[in-house]
């Protein structure tokens, strides 16, 4: 058994400890939002917040996280955090997704780099691109990823 | 998606389809399929209760064909909330919103109580014109446009009845507006109130429409239906697809097309635990797999880690990079089939020629959602779980499979995490392989839905790629850019041959996917011959499909000639467009006035590039900055002019425009290739085939041409041109044309 603490609530989970933590928020807990895309770290579909660092879920195993807070897409974006919801409501504001498939990676990664930012911290267009180069996104979306980080920036400011 | 042939020249065979007063055609599937067997009836909450054979008993008038019926495309609840059902597969190009918007504009409905949702391989949800379900070609807006505005606009005549009846008053006397009937004398009735008596109404055989001048919110910029969803994680796509009990399924494919296996140990696989079996199955182009059965990926995988597999690759064709190439230059000599034909007499004495040869390699499709498919089996009958764009076509071939009738499976389409043509194949061939699963279990006594998943390196390795491709061509010119003569050959597999697309696309042995952007509209004295060569490597339509090399070629060798005679490459263009093109003039005048080409005075080490091409009956044309850093080609900005007659939603052609532009560029750069090795796929995920990052990204400024004329697609139209344009640019930085993709610039 594994301990997982997954959006503030604590879960048992009977799998090898192997097991990464997509996964087990996926298979095991039923949280689908955060997505399978490569399974090797190299698209970042999987991106979930370990103590509020971005990691890719695919490859960090379940022994990794015990002990250790994990935050999803379901809590991001479901209006109890202040970044989270920023982001969110910037991601709507300028129809970012198209078939919307990496975008729980990119909110993740998205409202990393915005916490990580000194409060009201403006990040330029290089900033917002190294801080997302880790997610692929084949829709074409980049653009708009780009103003919306902008914006939610913005809105934090 | 699917070729341009396929949505240029059925259409106008069959344009007498979608004049109002045409009769319905003579031959319809049974539209009493299996939403009456799957027991699908019970959904009834308002009075449009959004399912195929609710007004089965209603009077409705025979000229009616299902794709035209109201009640299967339109749910309006009580509280006035509208679902539309949308007969396309939404992966991205959002049509989900699109063609509600049709729909709701004739409807008068207030937009926001509008939803929607997917349909299925119901008959009702067909494409009107080609009466199969499909969603590629750029059809989809194209061919429902007057289907959805109809369907809106016998709604409203029901709804109006129905307010006319309940007040006794004449339905002339009354109005619509943003979800309400309005009466004469200011009383209102909300489209949910009414529902349920506009259901008892006969469906109107023939109504007019609105004219375009009072359109609210066709033309209207406007967000996505789907963008909150999409924007929280609560969207689920196909892979999140959990029905009780279901197993996890991954297939070990052979490392080789076709090939089978000689002796498979699966002791240590059996022994992971959540393993529940393992199978071995027959996969695409006779070929065998061996599925592992789990609870989960995670130990389906491990499953499949631990199989010990001999395979057999004796008995199949071995593809080889390096030979093919060799083996294409040879073809590329040879007679083969005339596609256009022209006197090359000129050629030999023309003043001025240039020899070219492009090589385009095999691209893989790699949606971000990995392909997967999950059915359930129950007695009578079957369920599929998947974002197809042919679900019509997946469910008979897993009915053959499955051992049903095509009425007897019923397909739920699913939300898609891309797609780019991947999810619709000829050979149906993860959904058969996903049934063939499905069968072994149940065989196995396993009664268990199954949910195939293919790993990204099965998605990479798997095949049905944009085949690899080489163009040769000769020209001779004179001084002034006249072209005298053009000998051009192209080489590639064929992607219909041996689909049961093959009679519609292949025309005296040359199939029409493959020439599609060639030549037109610039009107050049072209001979086109073109070699088929056939080849164990699977090859399918890939977003734009002919137009992903014949636009590189065309456009290349277009800016050739005028750097060659001197001229700029605009106006050579128009010069050669004369009166023939006006879309192509205004797409191509428009980028040109807002990029401020020629006027404007470029950074240091920019320069700019030029590109216009029509597919899909759209035309795009790009004007774009790139320059050289570190001896790797950048793409700076790129503005698109973009003719696709009326823009019905200009947010989403704007989305369409920058996904091409990024799928365009992502042909251009470093790891866009697939290649084989001794028959081997030599890339596995992301790592070996390479796709664009942000930081990759130009910036994309997009403008449409105003127009009122019936719209064409825009799914696709706006990659062709892109790589063109960028090919331009760096080759008025280095002086040498690019003529091989991906771009190697030593």
């Amino acid at each position: 058994m594994t301990t997982l603490q997954v959006n503030g609530r604590t879960h048992s989970v009977d799998a090898d400890p192997g097991t990464p933590i997509l996964w087990a928020l996926r298979d095991t807990l039923g949280l689908t939002g955060t997505k399978f895309g490569c399974g090797a770290a190299l698209c970042g579909a999987c991106t979930v917040l370990m103590d509020g660092q971005p990691i890719r879920s695919c490859v960090t195993p379940i022994s990794a996280a015990e002990g250790k807070r994990i935050t999803t897409i379901e809590a991001t974006a479901d209006g109890s955090d202040p970044v989270g919801s920023a982001v969110h409501a910037a991601w709507v504001k300028h129809d970012v997704a198209q078939c919307g498939y990496c975008q729980s990676g990119q909110i993740m990664s998205a409202t990393a780099f915005l916490k990580s930012l000194p409060r009201g911290a403006q990040p330029t267009v290089a900033d917002i691109d190294a801080a997302m180069a880790g997610n692929l996104c084949r829709c074409g979306t980049y653009a708009r990823i780009r103003a919306a980080v902008a914006d939610a920036a913005r809105a934090l400011a | 998606m699917l070729p341009e042939a396929f949505s240029v020249e059925l259409p106008r065979a069959l344009q007498h389809l979608i004049e109002r007063d045409a009769p319905a055609p003579a031959t319809l599937m049974s539209r009493r399929s299996f939403l009456k067997l799957a027991g699908a009836g019970g959904l009834a909450l308002g009075v449009f209760p959004l399912n195929a054979i609710a007004q089965d008993g209603a009077a409705k008038p025979a000229a009616l064909k299902p794709t035209q019926q109201p009640s299967a495309f339109l749910h309006i609840a009580p509280d006035g909330v509208v679902t539309v059902a949308v007969n396309r597969l939404e992966f991205g190009q959002g049509i989900l919103t699109a063609l509600p918007m049709i729909l709701a504009e004739e409807l008068d409905a207030d937009w926001s109580k509008v939803r929607s949702r997917h349909g299925s391989n119901d008959p009702a949800y067909a494409d009107p014109l080609f009466g199969v379900h499909l969603t590629g070609g750029s059809n989809s807006i194209k061919n429902s446009f007057t289907q959805y505005r109809e369907l809106g606009a016998r709604a409203r005549q029901m709804l109006l009845s129905a307010a006319a009846a309940r007040w006794n008053v004449d339905a002339a006397t009354l109005q619509t507006r943003s979800g309400q009937v309005v009466a004469a004398d200011g009383r209102t009735l909300g489209y949910g109130e009414l529902a349920e008596a506009a259901m008892a109404v006969p469906v109107p055989d023939k109504v007019a429409l609105k004219d375009a001048k009072d359109f609210r919110l066709i033309g209207q910029p406007t967000s996505r239906l789907d963008a909150r969803a999409k924007s929280s994680g609560r969207q689920d796509f196909g892979l999140d697809v959990r029905l009780p009990g279901q197993l996890t399924a991954l297939v070990a494919h052979p490392p080789v097309f076709g090939a089978r296996l000689r002796s498979v140990d699966d002791g240590a696989a059996r022994a992971i635990k959540g393993v529940k079996t393992v199978l071995r199955v027959p996969v695409d182009r006779g070929g065998e797999g061996v599925a592992v059965l789990a609870d989960g990926y995670w130990a389906a995988k491990l499953g499949r880690d631990a199989l010990r597999l001999d395979w057999d690759t004796t008995a199949v064709d071995k593809v080889d990079s390096a030979r093919q190439l060799a083996q294409y230059r040879q073809l590329a000599g040879e007679p083969g089939a005339r596609h256009f034909d022209a006197d090359m007499a000129p050629l030999a004495k023309a003043p001025r020629h240039i020899d070219a040869e492009f090589v385009f390699p095999y691209l893989a499709h790699t949606p971000m959602e990995p392909l997967n498919c999950t059915v359930r089996m129950a007695a009578g009958g079957a369920e599929l779980w998947v974002g197809s764009q042919l679900p019509g076509l997946d469910g008979a071939a897993a009915a053959r499979v499955l051992g049903l009738k095509p009425e007897q499976v019923k397909v739920h389409v699913q939300m898609a995490g891309g797609g780019f043509g991947r999810r619709g194949v000829p050979s149906s061939d993860y959904v058969v392989e996903a049934c063939e699963v499905a069968k072994a279990a149940r065989a196995a006594g396993l009664d268990a839905p199954v949910q195939l998943v293919w790993s990204r390196e099965d998605d990479v390795r798997g095949g049905y790629y944009r085949p690899m491709h080489l163009h040769r061509a000769r020209i001779g010119f004179d001084s002034k850019g006249k072209v005298l003569a053009w000998d051009h050959v192209i080489v590639g597999q064929s992607i219909t041959a041996g689909t049961l697309f093959e009679g519609s696309m292949i025309k005296n042995g040359v199939d029409t996917t493959a020439v599609e952007g060639m030549r037109d509209p610039y009107a050049l004295p072209m001979r086109l011959t073109v070699h088929h060569p056939k080849l164990n490597v699977p090859v399918l339509w890939w977003r734009s499909v002919g137009s992903t090399h014949t636009a590189f070629v065309m456009e290349t060798l277009i800016d050739d000639i005028a750097r060659n005679t001197r001229q700029d490459p605009v106006a050579y263009r128009l010069q050669l467009f004369g009166d023939r093109a006006p879309r192509h003039r205004a797409a191509l005048q428009l980028a040109v006035d807002k990029s401020g080409y020629g006027k404007r005075a470029l950074a240091a080490g920019r320069a700019w590039g030029v590109a216009v091409h029509e597919s899909f009956e759209s035309v795009v044309a790009y004007v774009v900055e790139a320059s050289i850093r570190n001896g790797q080609p950048v793409l700076h900005r790129a503005t698109a002019g973009v003719h696709c007659n009326l823009a019905v939603n200009p947010r989403t052609i704007e989305a369409q425009v920058e996904g091409g532009a990024l799928m365009g560029l992502s042909m251009c750069l470093p790891g866009a290739a697939i290649t084989l090795k001794d028959g081997e796929v030599e890339q596995r995920n992301f790592d070996g085939f390479a796709l664009p990052r942000i930081g990759d990204m130009p910036e994309v400024a997009v403008h449409i041409v105003p127009s009122a004329d019936p719209p064409t697609g825009m799914g696709e139209p706006g990659l062709p041109p892109l790589a063109p344009a960028f090919a331009n640019a760096l080759a008025r930085l280095t002086g040498k044309p690019l003529r091989e993709m991906p771009f190697k610039l030593a």
